[in-house]
């Protein structure tokens, strides 16, 4: 049985495996419980700032520290960082400072919560920042994983994490592999790609499997990392596969599709199928009940990757 | 020029920082005018308190100027930059050939102060209400680094306004950051108007005390009461502090004072000529 699990539950558990790099300081504004920085905060509340509800304070204040040596990792919902958008901006990415924002609660399949919680353009608008590394883990040791290789980079990045359990995508030994900005293949065929983040990895391994059973073989990857987006691997895929799929819990516009669909633009024209929120906001139910209605789920994925098939010259 | 001892051992007469405030004013108005736009109501405003600070309090290298232990100087209302850029030139960060460069292409002199162009700079700014936090972070990293360094803000009285200062100045009052210590230029007047006519202040001193700050009022252009504020700032322990320093906008510059047509446009030639032959 697949273990369930979280990807917010990574970050938290990434921040205690950073925690012997006394540059490593954490920033909350009332949501750690959710976000799970709550479990350094316990430990190190000496290297914790709670500040409040106050997002775009938070966003500064971690500048302020990143400027003086520190490694800030503050979090929010992924909905509130944009509330402090301006300020990462012009505050963070502009002058380059090494802050990671941790979004979490992101996408429709937060749930009962409603639209107002469901961040659907995060990715979106935090990839047209120069400098941002932008990432979506689609579990929790995946997302542990990219929250200690994050600590090593020299500039901002957004980190989008999920609040459901689902099941787990990875092992110890593909979770090893991971790097940023590198798509990690997790099944390989020949004839469509589907490249996913988020919970839609799972949906887009359900979607495989099942297609293989009618005899179409698909190459699977995790694309955990938005921007810089593996555009090397996008475009091999593209060639061999000769049509791809994105799936995220996210508009199609902006996110990864759309970084995808500009890539192929410009490249390699081949068939895209974007799987993803409609350009429309979301409504309270359960997650799964909204992947359905919104079609988002691992039925939507197989009928995109028939669809991209077909349009193959 | 490097001042890292620190203190007031040796510290220059007030005639002398008042000497050095006229040559400030001398080059903010003549860098507006050459570049043809600048915000000079604002510098003028606010650069006693910048050449103060500079010239007798602040602990920094002008020849490292990324020197970690530095106390840290954050510019909020970063429009002023004129006011800022002249100073650090004043205190050899950088030659005063460079002023001749704001706001042209590849200066390193940029139309609002930035960090990642100017030597001395610490903080980018531009975009109002973001720099007490911002200071509020770096005076974390000096307590998290046991350093006695001090972190001092400077914002507008226009840029009280948002939102976001509001949020900083309780948190740092919250956290005691004994070590942040902040400016209010409080000139009357902001980009469209007076301050009053856009947005009505009410009792500023007293929004800060309610918010937990220890207050002091002073005229921003007297340099003996700059100097006394500064010396009151850095004897409260207890939490952060602010001044509200009572300034006229485009101070020293007769058709500038006062005047909300020079919140941000150069003088004519005309002009130019008129405010040099009064910074005498």
């Amino acid at each position: 049985m697949t273990a369930l699990v979280a990807s917010r539950d990574g970050y938290g558990e990434g921040l205690m495996q950073l925690a012997d790099d006394e540059r490593v300081v954490v920033l909350e504004a009332d949501l750690g419980k959710s976000t799970k920085s709550c479990r350094f905060r316990e430990m190190y509340p000496e290297r914790t700032f709670s500040l409040g509800i106050s997002e775009q304070n938070m966003m500064l204040v971690a500048a302020g520290l990143a400027s003086s040596g520190y490694k800030p990792f503050a979090s929010t919902f992924a909905i509130f960082t944009e509330r402090g958008f301006e300020q990462v901006r012009n505050g963070i990415a502009r002058p380059n400072h090494a802050v990671h924002l941790c979004g979490s609660h992101g996408g429709l399949h937060t749930g009962t919560d409603g639209s107002s919680a469901q961040s659907i353009e995060d990715l979106a608008i935090y990839r047209t920042l120069p400098n941002m590394t932008v990432m979506h883990p689609c579990d929790d040791i995946s997302t542990e994983r990219l929250t200690v290789l994050l600590s090593a980079l020299s500039g901002p990045s957004y980190m989008r994490t999920a609040r459901n359990k689902r099941p787990r995508i990875h092992d110890d030994e593909s979770v090893a592999a991971l790097r940023i900005g590198k798509g990690h293949v997790l099944r390989e065929g020949i004839d469509v790609a589907l490249l996913a983040c988020g919970v839609l990895v799972g949906e887009a391994m359900t979607a495989a499997e099942e297609l293989s059973r009618d005899g179409i073989e698909v190459t699977v990857v995790d694309m955990h990392t938005i921007k810089p987006l593996d555009s090397a691997l996008v475009q091999r895929l593209a060639a061999d596969c000769g049509a791809l799929v994105t799936a995220e819990d996210h508009s199609i516009i902006g996110g990864l599709g759309g970084a995808v669909a500009e890539l192929l633009a410009a490249n390699c024209p081949v068939p895209l199928e974007r799987v993803g929120v409609n350009d429309t906001f979301g409504e309270s139910g359960d997650g799964d009940e909204l992947l359905e209605k919104y079609g988002l789920n691992s039925d939507y994925i197989i009928a995109a990757a028939r669809r991209a098939i077909a349009r193959k010259a | 020029m490097s001042m890292d001892a620190g203190g007031t051992e040796g510290q220059p007469q007030v005639a002398e920082l008042e000497s050095v405030a006229l040559a400030c004013r001398r080059a903010i108005v003549s860098m507006v005018h050459k570049a043809g736009a600048g915000h000079p109501g604002g510098s003028l405003s606010a650069i006693d308190m910048l050449v103060a600070l500079y010239c007798t309090r602040l602990r920094v290298r002008s020849e490292e100027p990324d020197w970690p232990d530095r106390d840290r100087f954050i510019m909020s209302k970063g429009h002023a930059s004129p006011g800022m850029y002249s100073i650090l030139s004043h205190s050899g960060f950088f030659e005063a050939e460079e002023l001749d460069s704001f706001r042209k292409l590849g200066s390193i002199c940029q139309g609002h102060v930035d960090s990642g162009w100017t030597p001395g700079v610490d903080f980018s700014a531009g975009s109002l209400g973001m720099g007490l936090s911002f200071g509020i972070g770096c005076a974390f990293a000096a307590r998290l680094d046991a350093s006695k360094r001090t972190v001092f803000v400077m914002l507008g009285d226009g840029e009280l306004q948002e939102g976001q200062v509001w949020e900083a100045a309780m948190s740092a009052a919250h956290h005691e950051l004994n070590n942040l210590k902040v400016f209010v230029d409080r000139n009357r007047i902001q980009n469209d108007d007076f301050v009053d006519k856009q947005m009505r202040m009410f009792d500023v001193p007293a929004k800060w005390a309610a918010f937990g700050w220890a207050v002091r009022e002073i005229d921003g252009h007297d340099m003996t009461e700059v100097l006394e504020a500064i010396q009151w700032m850095d004897g409260v322990d207890t939490g952060p502090a602010v001044v509200i320093a009572h300034t006229v906008k485009g101070k020293g510059v007769s058709f500038m004072e006062d005047n909300p047509s020079f919140h941000g446009a150069a003088p004519s030639d005309e002009q130019l000529e008129q405010a040099m032959e009064e910074l005498q």
